[in-house]
Parts: C-alpha cells; structure tokens; sequence
C-alpha cells in the first residue's frame, strides 16, 4: 500500500480529500454506498416523491397526447412557451457534466475527480428531460423521424439549413457521446463492483456489463487513449451545442432574440446554471452519505468559484443587450428592453435580477462561501434564476414584437407546470436510481489520486 | 504442445514493488508477460506501448465529416429550395451538422474500436479462477507470466517473482 495522502497541515480544508484514505479505504466508501444501500428511509422517501412526479408527468403526457398542445398556454404570439423555456433550461443544467468532466480533465484540474461521475449521470439525465420537450412541442410527436434524413417516399429533406434542425444533431450527438463517455469511465468501475458484490446474482448483473474488464495494462493504454480522446471530442461538443441552441434564437429576426451576444452568453449561462445544480444537489447528497471526506470543502470552493465567474459572463450579456439596444437607436429592440423592466412581466425580471445578478454577490466573501447553507440557498436562486430568464427571454420577446395589433399575453395552464414537475420527478428519479445502483464517484481515478501521493499528481 | 496452465500468477501490494519485479522480470527475458493493475499506472510499465485509438478516431472523423457534409449538398441538389437567387451549397449553413457528425462518428467507432482492441466483451479469463484477482479492481497489482512464455519453467524467473515478495503466488488453470 502506498502511504496514504496526508492534508498539508498549513490548509486543512483546502485538502481535495480528507486525510487517512488508502485505495481500499475510498474504494470500500464508494462502492458501499450501491452494494449495501445505506440510509434506505432517504432513499426510499426520494425516490416514492420523484417517481410520484413521474407519474404526474406520464399522465400530462398521456392528456397531451390525447388533446394536443392546445391544453398548454401556448398561444400565437407566445407559441414557444413552457415547452421551449424547460428545453433550454434542462439542456444548461446538462452543461456542467461535459464541462466538468472533459474540459477540466484536458486542463488538469483534479479537483473534478472526486464529482465527474456524479455530473455526468447529472447532464445524462438533464438531457433525456431537455429533449422530451421539442418532441412534446411538436404538435404531432409520432412524426418526429420526419426530422432525421431518411430516404423518405416524399422526396424530402430536413432544412439543413436551419438552427432548429441544427438542435436535432446536437442534442442526440451531445446524448449519445455524453452516455459512451459516461459508460467508458464506468467501466473499470462496473468492475469493481463485480469484484465486490456480494451476491452472485450482482456480482453477474455488474459483470456483464463491466465486459469482463480486468485491468490489463495494455487495455489501459487503449483505454487511457480513448478516454482523452474522448473528453477532446466532448469539449468543443459541449460548447456547440448551447451555441445552437442560442442560435435557435438569434437566428430569428424577432427584437431581443436577433443578437449575437446569444451564442457565447447561452454557453456561459449553461456552465453557471449546470454548476448551480451540481451544488444543489450535492450539498445534500454529500452530508446524507457523509461524503465529506471525498468531496471536500475545496471542492465546493472551487464549485463556487466557477459559478461566479461565469454568472458574470451572463451579467455581461444582460448589460450587453441593453446597450446594444439604446446604442443601435432601432426602436424596437429599445422597446423590447423597457417592457421587459416595466411592462407586464417586470416580475419575472426584477426576481430574474434578483436571482442570478445579486444573490451570487454574496459569494465574494469567503465566509459565505463556505457556509454550505447560504452556498445552497444561493445555488437554488440561480437554478430558479436561470428558469426565470428563459421565461424572460422566450415569452417577453414573442409577446410584443412589431405590430401593437399582433400583441398578447401568456398565462402557463395546470398542464404546463405539472409537465414541468414532472420532468423534475425524472430528473430526481433517474439519480436516485443510480445513487442506489452504480458507484457515484470514479473509483478508479480516486484511488490513482490516492496512489499518486500528493494533491496533483 | 498445449500448456496445462494459463500461467504463474503474483499480486503485489505496492505499485513500487509490482513495477521493479515487472521490470526485473523483463530483463530476465521474459516475452509473454501480463499485468494487471487497479488504476492507469504512470508512467506505463511497458516501454514503447502504443495504440492505434488516436488514428482510427481520427479516420472515422474525417469519414463522419466528409459524410455529414455530403448529406447536407447532396440534399440542397436534390431538393433544390431556391431562396432569391442564393447558391445551394450554402456551406456556411452547414458546418454545424457536420461538425456534430463528425464527433458522434468519432467518438462511436473509437468506442467499438476499444472493444475490438481489448477483445471485448470477454466474460470469462483464466486469471479469474484465482479467487485473490478479486483484488485487482481494488487494489492489488498482478502480474502473470504465461505458460507459453519460454522460461516459464526457468528457476531463475521464478526466483526473481519470489525475491520480489509477492503477497500470494499461485499456479492459474488455463
């Protein structure tokens, strides 16, 4: 055994992990957690809330299906509503996972050792939920292979032309490569668990999908290779796809949306928004399967960190598309500004500004930063925060556009919100599930972390 | 003349350990070596190892981009939409299709490349009838020299494996 990490005294909690831990030490932590299903009454009290959300979800599915969109607010102007505000907002919090996991690596950050799992199943799951939505949207869903170019008896193709048909590869590269990512960390994991497990009956389950993974040294030179290569790929991927997705927007000639600010302020927005969830959930997660020692102070430090960073890059893109409207002199884009401050929706703005403008400031000092109670609160505004501005941006911009005679309101139905809970049910749900059946934490990276001796290897 | 046994199989508690009699047993000549660690050892313990995972991806990259582009002006000839005049290969509008073709292609035949490389999946091994390899996704190092290796039944290789203090040695069935 190599000597275990020892905490440079001078800095105890700006450790990455807690001291005494050996590989079988943060391996037998780990993968505990799924064999022996500690805490049950939380688990099973999480997961019967979240599955109830499902079935709330299934049932405004099951109705939407049978009466058609009509039972959600949307209307003509707003005909983007809910549908679209939930889209993007999934797809952000999705962000985090590929940024931790593929941009931090290539940068050598270690810090994301300890939380690239657990993210990741987080931008998976984010993602099944964003992409529910076009699908429900469309109107008629069991057309939706009309986007993909199939050799159709029709003659037709899909407008490739198109930022929306540009969603359509994104989202399901972006799905599909962040699930082989996800899968190939897993693998030496899936292993131990093999190893571990108890029952054979586990220990087969585990196996077979581990593929008879037994940490041959020349499988891991391939497996290193493809790792990196990877996290290569993932890392422009994940910036292409929120740039697509504001392109969805700016694209469009409408006052507010028609701005090239969108693309780089989308981006930001999807790493601030993915990082105020990871904390979200975390928080909790880490004290209730007393994780601490893994997932350190530091760590949520540097969580934090990212967060404000990047929330300034999205106040840069709010104070962008006010001085361009003033500066660009087009009356419109003034007009879409000033009813956005003070027309019927300034709720939702000033509580927009409130959120993710100045209840981030609060993380300036570091005594805040590391009480994880105002840490948490403060995630939980700017995941709300982030909601609020695609409401904001969706629904204030289709509003009131040109003609004063084609104006009109939204109001979001009963339908709207469940559809809402529900996708935040199967959110919850799905980590749940992989709470109880698959290790949270890459053993395999903590125990080389381990090994290595020394903060940065 | 088929070999009775899969090989002799040593698990070494230390990374230090396990990399010296690696070595040692290296330099005694042994050519049918194999290892088997918990976690990527840096630097590798085979010198001059290399992959091909880089290559392959980047041909399937290639492939996927010039296919993701093809599709995109194949479509705008066969169903022309003429919008004032505009040229049909409006290539500008379709860098970002082929750039998302381009890393999904990439990224699943490097995938199934891996596969095919490490011969998965593949259930069942030799090494796995010894009951202590449980160790070897947790934290234990191994290394097995295989009976098709020539000194497999030299004495001196074998003394270098037990002067290395191994925790457990043991014969494996092939």
């Amino acid at each position: 055994m190599k000597s275990p990490v020892a905490a440079s005294p001078a800095s105890p909690d700006e450790a990455l992990i807690a001291p005494g831990q050996t590989m079988e030490s943060v391996t037998r932590t780990i993968s505990d957690i799924p064999l022996l299903h500690p805490y049950p009454r939380f688990w099973w009290t999480g997961f019967v809330v979240a599955f109830a959300l499902v079935l709330l979800l299934l049932a405004s599915i099951a109705w939407l299906f049978t009466r058609g969109i009509g039972i959600w607010g949307v209307n003509v102007p707003v005909a983007w509503g809910f549908a679209i505000v939930n889209f993007v907002w999934w797809i952000g919090i999705g962000h985090a996972g590929t940024f931790i996991s593929a941009i931090l690596l290539l940068l050598h950050q270690t810090w994301r050792t300890s939380i690239n799992r657990f993210t990741e199943a987080m931008t998976l799951f984010a993602v099944a939920c964003a992409a529910l939505f076009p699908i429900l949207h469309l109107g008629r869903p069991q057309f939706f292979y009309w986007l993909l170019p199939y050799p159709d008896s029709m003659g037709l193709w899909p407008q490739f032309r198109s930022p929306l048909e540009w969603d359509v590869f994104a989202v399901s590269t972006y799905a599909t490569v962040s699930l082989v990512f996800w899968y190939v960390g897993l693998l030496p994991d899936l292993a131990t668990m093999r190893d571990r497990a108890a029952t054979r009956f586990k220990a087969r389950v585990y196996g077979l999908f581990s593929l008879g993974w037994r940490g041959d040294v020349r499988h891991w030179v391939h497996y290193q290779k493809l790792y990196v290569l990877l996290a290569g790929l993932a890392a422009p991927l994940v910036i292409s796809v929120h740039t697509i997705v504001g392109l969805d927007f700016a694209i469009a000639i409408l006052p507010g949306w028609h701005s090239t600010i969108f693309p780089p302020y989308f981006v930001a927005g999807a790493i601030f928004s993915g990082f105020s969830m990871v904390l979200t959930l975390i928080i909790p997660l880490r004290a209730v399967y007393k994780l601490q020692g893994l997932i350190t102070a530091r760590h949520l430090d540097l969580m934090a960190k990212v967060m404000m960073t990047t929330g300034w890059i999205v106040i840069y893109g709010y104070v962008d598309e006010f001085f361009n409207a003033w500066r660009s002199g087009d009356i419109f884009d003034r007009f879409v500004d000033v009813n956005r401050a003070i027309g019927p929706y300034a709720g939702y703005f000033w509580a927009l500004m409130l959120c993710n403008v100045v209840a981030p400031q609060l993380l300036w000092s570091r005594r805040l930063r590391h009480n994880v109670a105002v840490l948490f609160v403060v995630a939980l505004l700017v995941n709300v925060g982030m909601w609020i501005e695609r409401f904001v941006i969706v629904v204030t911009s289709l509003h009131r556009d040109f003609l004063p005679s084609s104006w009109g309101m939204y109001h979001a139905t009963f339908w709207d919100y469940s559809t809402l809970a529900g996708t935040v049910g199967l959110f919850v749900a799905l980590l749940f599930l992989f709470l109880r059946f698959l290790p949270a934490i890459s053993m395999t990276e903590m125990r080389r972390f381990v090994a290595s001796g020394k903060a940065d290897p | 003349m088929k070999a009775p046994n899969h090989g002799l199989l040593a698990a070494f508690t230390s990374e230090t350990s396990f990399r010296s009699a690696f070595q040692n047993l290296r330099e005694a000549g042994c050519v049918r070596l194999e290892a088997y660690t918990p976690y990527p050892v840096e630097p590798g313990v085979l010198p001059g190892a290399t992959t091909p995972m880089a290559w392959i991806m980047l041909l399937a990259g290639v492939i996927g981009a010039s296919g993701g582009f093809f599709l995109q002006w194949f479509a705008a000839r066969d169903y022309p939409v003429n919008v004032g005049g505009r040229p049909l290969n409006s290539w500008p509008a379709f860098i970002p299709i082929t750039f998302e073709l381009t890393v999904l292609t990439a990224a699943l035949v490097g995938v199934l490349a891996f596969f095919c490389l490490a011969g998965f999946p593949r259930l069942h091994h030799p090494v796995f009838a010894d009951p202590r390899f449980k160790r070897a996704s947790q934290d234990r190092f191994f290394i097995c020299i295989r009976a098709d290796d020539p000194l497999y039944a030299s004495e001196s290789v074998r003394r270098i494996l037990t002067e290395a203090r191994p925790e457990s040695i043991a014969e494996v069935l092939a």
